[in-house]
């Protein structure tokens, strides 16, 4: 038995409950029992909380490089801006194209560079929060950095994760990528508009994602020709608290 | 790749650790990391390398536990071991499943030299 805390081992090896053994003379063992993560996700819940003071929507948009993020935006932000306020924050590792082409749309953005990192987190929002200042009842998109492996992990403090993916990428991109399309709330499949030029089925597509994430809502459109535009702005109207309020009120 | 920063959220909780407890070496750290985590392991390897260095866990041995993944069906409530996310229920086929293990990532213990 341990003499020191009596839980009857010798072996520290695998006690389950977290204190500390100082014997000495000997080692001394820690039980931490910490997600690595906790920093990032206790960040992630004030930005969390703010948002939800605020009565902000706040969008995660995660996808593959190239999927159409930022094309998804200029469009919304284009058709929408009279109904609701906007912000975004976009993050790339490199440049300011993405916030510039945001910027022409004549919306309110500010450009996060990762330099050599691969995904937004939690402290880099709240950073570009305090700069942005976002109104209440605003909708803020966060363009995370094209990729679907790393930002996976990473919670931002989101009320929903919005995986974008195009027809372009291959049907079992949800099996590939799965950690991804489990933790996020909407699939968009975008471009549409290509199905006839590439072998994507789209069944076969949906079918997997919903393998991997039974209650992932899907939405089909194409951003160039418009087609499907309107099922994802009715999706944004339903999320927005903007709109809850207006009808609560 | 995130492994760096997964590394250097590990080197953050190993210096807060050694700061409460006035130590300075690590000797030995223990991991749970869950099999369905988004962590590649060769990346993670390279990173730790790189992550450590001039911390208390410069010459730590690391030890991982890779966690099996475990689910319940919401639909018919028998558990099983997961492979992948998008196994589906073995009894009834269902994938409304409740994931019990496998998204661990987490520091378990922290052993210090005197
Ligand atoms: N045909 C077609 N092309 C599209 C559509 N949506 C976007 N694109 C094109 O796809 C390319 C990439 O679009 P972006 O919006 O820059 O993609 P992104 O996801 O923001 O890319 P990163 O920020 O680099 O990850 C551009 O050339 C777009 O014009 C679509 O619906 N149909
Ligand atoms: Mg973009
Ligand atoms: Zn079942």
């Amino acid at each position: 038995m341990c003499g020191v805390c009596g839980c009857g081992t010798e072996s520290h090896e695998h006690h389950e409950h977290g204190h500390t053994h100082n014997h000495s003379g000997s080692k001394k063992i820690i039980e931490v029992e910490k997600d690595i993560l906790y920093e990032n996700n206790l960040l992630a819940e004030r930005n969390r909380g703010y948002f939800n003071a605020k009565n902000i929507l706040c969008l995660n948009l995660v996808s593959s490089p190239g999927s159409g993020k930022t094309t998804l935006l200029e469009r919304t932000l284009t058709d929408l801006k009279d109904k609701y306020p906007f912000v975004v924050i976009e993050g790339d590792q490199q440049t300011t194209n993405d916030a510039d082409r945001i910027h022409a749309t004549g919306t309110k953005v500010t450009q996060i560079n990762t330099g050599k990192g691969c995904h937004l987190d939690a402290h880099m929002i709240l950073h570009a929060l305090q700069g942005l200042k976002p109104a209440e009842n605003s909708i803020l998109f966060i363009e995370n950095v094209g990729n679907l492996v790393c930002p996976a992990m990473f919670d931002l403090g989101e009320g929903e994760r919005v995986v974008v993916m195009s027809v372009t990428e291959g049907d079992d991109k949800p099996l590939k990528y799965p950690d991804m399309f489990h933790t996020s709330h909407l699939c968009i499949i975008n471009k549409t508009d290509l199905l006839p030029y590439v072998k994507f089925d789209l069944d076969k597509a949906i079918e997997n994602a919903k393998k991997v994430n039974p209650n992932l809502e899907i939405i089909t459109l194409s951003c160039t020709s418009g087609e499907g535009m309107t099922k994802w702005y009715d999706w944004l109207k339903e999320k927005s608290y903007a709109y809850n309020e207006a009808v609560m009120s | 790749m995130h492994e760096l920063s997964l590394v250097m959220g590990i080197v953050d909780i190993a210096e807060k650790e050694a700061t409460k407890a006035g130590l300075t070496k690590v000797e030995e750290i223990e991991v749970d990391i869950g099999k369905l985590t988004t962590v590649e392991m060769g990346a993670f390897d390279f990173a730790w390398k790189q992550g450590v260095r001039d911390s208390v866990l410069a010459d730590a041995v690391i030890k991982i536990n890779r966690i099996d993944a475990k689910a319940k069906c919401l639909e018919c409530s028998a558990q099983f071991e997961l492979q992948q996310f998008f196994d589906a229920c073995p009894q009834c086929g269902s994938h409304f499943l409740d994931i019990i293990n496998g998204r661990e990532f987490r520091v378990k213990t922290l052993t210090f030299a005197d």
